[in-house]
């Protein structure tokens, strides 16, 4: 009886989640906790989140970020997270390196829209889309810690279900996160 | 040049080097002489006629900064980029030079007439900027001078009939001791050894208490000793002395003045290891940037068999025989570490091998290998002609003799000063003319730099230990900028091999540019830090573990002087955010709000 109060007294931890330009796959990794996700939603409550479809991030505990950033949206939404969030991490190879769509990097922006929308096969009267819902894409992909400050980095593409619920336990319980060496091994 | 057969000039090559695959650097470096370049072609013949992989024969080819894959200029022209070139305004002369023959640093022009590029240091710190032209090295630039040079290239004018001023290599010794002071002849102190035997040699190298001068100053009777006794392995068993003239490290050329005016001393000194350790051959691993000496040491070796300094019966003792090869380095700092030196004596790549076992034991061709720097060398030679005990009376209890320091920087008289071990860094400063000094970088760039409340300390493995070199900033440089072009070096000199080094070295340089560009904050310094930790800890060779302390050492001592670069917020993007939207504007020909980030 004195643990559920104390579980009911104690407020829950805030979580907000995004995926930038990243593929959701670290967002299905996470759900890959099974039902640990039980636990989980124990001890935190989400904000802003695929999970939620809440579409603005209010004051936050912890913030997940997959993806980097591609484009003014991304830049946006990264910002809104950094300015709500306590403690910034950033989960996946792309959020961390760029990842898959930074290959683009070697590409020239304007060239790769020229090509798309108004010289390339089967293109014809085209035009690149200017309308100004449509957030504009940044010339180069960009890993997130370039734009704000992270604090902490989950390594993988993506993590396993089992690292992204390491990292968070141990956030929750007070300890610096620490994946031990088989959490890491991606071969 | 499709139809060219590359086996007209490769085969002299290969013949001479006798088709050994261990001397595969040394074979694609006169390759190069060629046409400036190794051309496809001539890398897949090597590999045939070598039987090697060709992967192999590439990788090395591509290891290397003066071995170029792809056409550079026919007059590549590097300005060396130490930061005592830099305080001697090397970087507005190339920017001058780029300018008169409308070259971009890194892209050799559309006429194929020149290349230009930055090298790091030369080792002419006292007499820069400097430049190598097609490997040659050119001292003093000026503005007048880089102007010359200039014409002298747009009027393919050859190398040889340049200004002769221009190649000039000064010593520039400004205090002498036992060692610069001294005077033998040549072959003294073999006789000297042979006289002592063996085991009297050894004897007096421990009694010295002779510690190696170049760097880490491991006791050299020990290494000699371990050597002797290591058992010889296989065929080709024999037991080698390898000469480490690599002097890398930025702000050192005290190597470079014994090379030039002190070899028979070197000579002397490798040949009395030889016998001490029964060693048949020694070799001499020369920087590139120095091979402007090559010539005078190759008729110097030539004399000395003459004199029967060398060959077989050296000084007339039967059964000892010992000779000298000079290998060339082709432009890798790494390449100064012992092991990643073997490697590419042996003609690979210069990654550093894991140790143990330690050269000593499975070194050169997997022999028992003594390697040891040029000044430690020379200084055998004089422990072998007076004794351990005459040695030892000269510096200190733990830092016996004496040492060369290469001086540097905002002083008076640059140059090579010998003092006895325990001089202390406020007389080097006097001596030299270092007039209002605000930090002294001592040892190079993975050294320590000391601020003047430490001007007190001694030069001494007990105190600040020390490779040689002695980097003198006057109170108005900016010792952010000297942390900066040091991070720059080991970036750039990183052999690739193990991540913390390869991928730390170029955060860290990133790092200390964002903060250069003015939009660093607090954390940027925080994130420099913890990398530092990890490379320290978790790098393979010394280049990695040390690759961090100009910058440590400069923040703990200098700290206002990253805090002026800093912007005062929590954190700053790495980019210009609204300028990486430019291209996508221009194309929508949008300018709405949404079309820019406000801050
Ligand atoms: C990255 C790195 C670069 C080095 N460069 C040199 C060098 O240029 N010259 C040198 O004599 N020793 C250099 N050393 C030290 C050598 O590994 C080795 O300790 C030395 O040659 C041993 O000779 P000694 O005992 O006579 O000093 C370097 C070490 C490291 C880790
Ligand atoms: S520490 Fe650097 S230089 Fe040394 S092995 Fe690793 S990558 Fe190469």
């Amino acid at each position: 009886m004195d643990a559920m109060d104390a579980v009911a007294v104690k407020p829950k931890v805030r979580v907000a989640t995004t995926s930038l330009a990243g593929c959701f796959g670290c967002h299905m990794s996470f759900l890959d906790i099974d039902e640990r996700l039980l636990e989980l939603v124990e001890l935190v409550e989400f904000d802003r989140s695929p999970l939620t479809d809440i579409k603005h991030c209010g004051p936050c505990d912890i913030g997940l970020i997959e993806g980097g950033v591609c484009n003014s949206e991304n830049v946006h939404v990264l910002r809104e997270f950094r300015k709500n969030c306590k403690v910034l991490i950033a989960i996946g190879a792309c959020a961390i390196n760029g990842g898959l769509p930074a290959l683009r990097n070697s590409f020239d922006i304007g060239r790769c829209l020229q090509e798309v929308y108004l010289t390339g096969l089967n293109v014809e009267n085209g035009q690149v889309p200017n309308d100004p819902e449509l957030p504009l894409p940044l010339d180069q992909v960009h890993p997130i810690h370039e734009v704000v400050r992270i604090d902490y980095f989950i390594p993988g593409c993506p993590p396993s279900g089992d690292a992204i619920w390491k990292f968070l336990t141990d956030l929750l319980a007070g300890r610096t996160p620490r994946l031990g060496h088989p959490l890491l091994r991606f071969d | 040049m499709d139809d060219f057969k590359h086996c007209a000039y490769l085969d002299p090559i290969l013949t001479r080097f006798e088709n050994r695959s261990d001397y595969l650097v040394q074979i694609l470096r006169e390759a190069q002489d060629c046409f400036g370049y190794l051309h496809q072609d001539a890398i897949d013949y090597l590999a045939t006629k070598l039987n090697l992989p060709r992967a192999r024969v590439e990788g090395a080819a591509s290891f290397y900064s003066f071995l170029h894959l792809q056409p550079p200029g026919r007059y590549r022209v590097l300005f060396s980029d130490n930061i005592t070139d830099r305080m001697l305004g090397n970087q507005a002369l190339m920017e001058r030079f780029c300018r008169n023959l409308w070259v971009e640093p890194g892209k050799p022009a559309e006429d194929g007439l020149v290349s230009v590029d930055f090298t790091s240091c030369t080792g002419m710190c006292d007499q820069g900027p400097a430049l190598l032209v097609n490997g040659h090295v050119l001292t003093r630039m000026s503005v007048e001078r880089v102007d010359r040079i200039s014409e002298l290239i747009r009027g393919k004018v050859a190398l040889t009939d340049w200004p002769h001023e221009y190649f000039v290599v000064a010593d520039n010794i400004r205090r002498r001791d036992v060692l610069l002071g001294g005077d033998w002849q040549a072959g003294e102190p073999i006789r000297a050894a042979l006289a002592r035997g063996a085991d009297g040699v050894l004897a007096e190298m421990k009694l010295s208490n002779l510690r190696g001068r170049g760097g880490a100053g491991f006791t050299t009777a020990v290494k000699w000793e371990s050597a002797r006794l290591a058992p010889c392995q296989g065929e080709r068993a024999e037991r080698y002395i390898v000469c480490n003239a690599d002097e890398g490290e930025p702000g050192t050329f005290k190597d470079r003045v014994l090379l030039n005016s002190y070899a028979d001393l070197l000579f002397d000194g490798m040949t009395v290891a030889g016998f001490a350790v029964g060693a048949t051959k020694g070799l001499v691993y020369l920087r590139g940037e120095y091979r402007y000496l090559l010539p005078k040491l190759l008729a110097n070796l030539e004399r000395r068999r003459i004199d029967g300094l060398l060959g077989t019966t050296v000084c007339g003792q039967v059964g000892f025989d010992f000779d000298i090869e000079i290998h060339l380095g082709a432009g890798a700092y790494v390449c100064g570490e012992e092991t990643a030196l073997i490697e590419s004596l042996e003609g690979k790549r210069g990654v550093p091998r894991v140790r143990p076992p330690f050269p000593v034991t499975r070194g050169y061709l997997g022999q028992p290998t003594v390697v040891n720097n040029v000044e430690t060398l020379c200084k055998a030679a004089t422990i072998a002609l007076n004794g351990g005990a005459w040695f030892a009376g000269l510096g200190t209890k733990q830092s016996t003799g004496t040492k060369l320091i290469s001086v540097s920087g905002d002083v008076e008289v640059p140059g090579i000063y010998e003092y006895p071990f325990g001089v202390s860094v406020d007389r080097v400063l006097n001596d030299c003319g270092a007039g209002n000094a605000q930090a002294v970088q001592i040892s190079g760039a993975s050294g320590v730099c000391l601020a003047v409340h430490e001007f007190g300390r001694r030069i001494a493995f007990e105190d600040v230990p020390t490779a040689g070199a002695f980097m003198v900033f006057g109170a108005h440089r900016d010792m952010f900028e000297v942390a900066r072009n040091f991070s720059h070096f080991f970036a750039h000199e990183s052999c690739g091999f193990c991540t913390p080094c390869r991928v730390g070295t170029a955060l860290v340089a990133k790092l200390m540019d964002k903060v250069a560009s003015g939009s660093g904050s607090q954390y940027d310094i925080n994130e420099i830090v913890s990398l530092q930790r990890v490379m320290q800890a978790a790098s393979h060779c010394g280049l990695g573990q040390a690759a961090c302390n100009p910058v440590m050492d400069t923040l703990q001592k200098f700290r206002p002087a990253y805090e002026r670069h800093l912007r005062a917020l929590d954190f700053e993007p790495s980019f210009d955010l609204d300028e990486s939207l430019a291209t996508s504007r221009q194309l929508t020909g949008r300018d709405d709000s949404g079309a820019h980030f406000g801050q």
